[in-house]
């Protein structure tokens, strides 16, 4: 649970989110090309933040990506994002 | 500093080409699910589109994530603009914005998207 836990952290850090759930999903990429034998390759990230608010969907995800730019360059091979402002549903 | 030949070589594809996918494998046989998903989609709307593959091609598959300033694979193109990736194209998809950023680039589509 390693880069689960930095993944949560740096998100909560940078955006303050209201709702956050950051799963594994490195499972279902069992033996796919960026798959490691101990898993936590595979990420998706569902978070509702009021620093997304008036912010384009392309620039949300850049914000993500440099929260997370260690572990992108690391052992995080996909990450799926689904990014909110309040109000816009989950 | 990014390789200003790969960027040239980029500008080039979204130039010549109004939707491009930067994909992983080709559109017939993707070799990467989130690749997949998008050929998926773009096939639904019934939008021609030219799928470059980064797998055999290492210079573009790092350039373009210098170019988009985006990390991941697949890249989705159009009129030279960059959309987004997987989950934005599908998000997109599903409210019908993908659709609208067709029509108001002049894209054309086929008569089977119309369902």
């Amino acid at each position: 649970m390693k880069v689960a836990q930095s993944i949560r952290a740096k998100l909560e850090a940078a955006f303050q989110p209201q709702h956050l759930v950051v799963e594994d999903e490195s499972h279902r990429h069992a033996g796919h090309a960026g798959a490691r034998p101990e898993g936590e390759t595979h990420f998706r990230v569902t978070m509702v933040s009021p620093a997304f608010a008036g912010v384009s969907r392309v620039d949300r995800s850049r914000r993500v990506h440099e929260a997370l730019a260690d572990e992108l360059k690391g052992p995080v091979h996909a990450l799926a994002l689904s990014l909110k402002a309040p109000g816009e549903g989950v | 500093m990014s390789d200003p030949v790969v960027f040239d070589r980029i500008r080039q594809d979204i130039k010549d080409n109004d939707v491009v996918l930067y994909m992983k494998g080709t559109p017939v046989f993707p070799q990467c699910g989130f690749s997949a998903a998008v050929v998926q989609v773009l096939s639904h709307v019934g939008v021609k589109f030219k799928g470059v593959n980064v797998l055999t091609d290492p210079e573009v598959r790092e350039g373009i994530k210098a170019f988009a300033n985006w990390p991941t694979i697949p890249q989705l193109y159009v009129k030279g603009e960059f959309v987004g990736g997987c989950d934005i194209v599908r998000e997109m998809f599903e409210t019908g914005e993908l659709q609208s950023l067709l029509k108001d680039k002049g894209v054309q589509v086929t008569a089977a998207a119309a369902q």
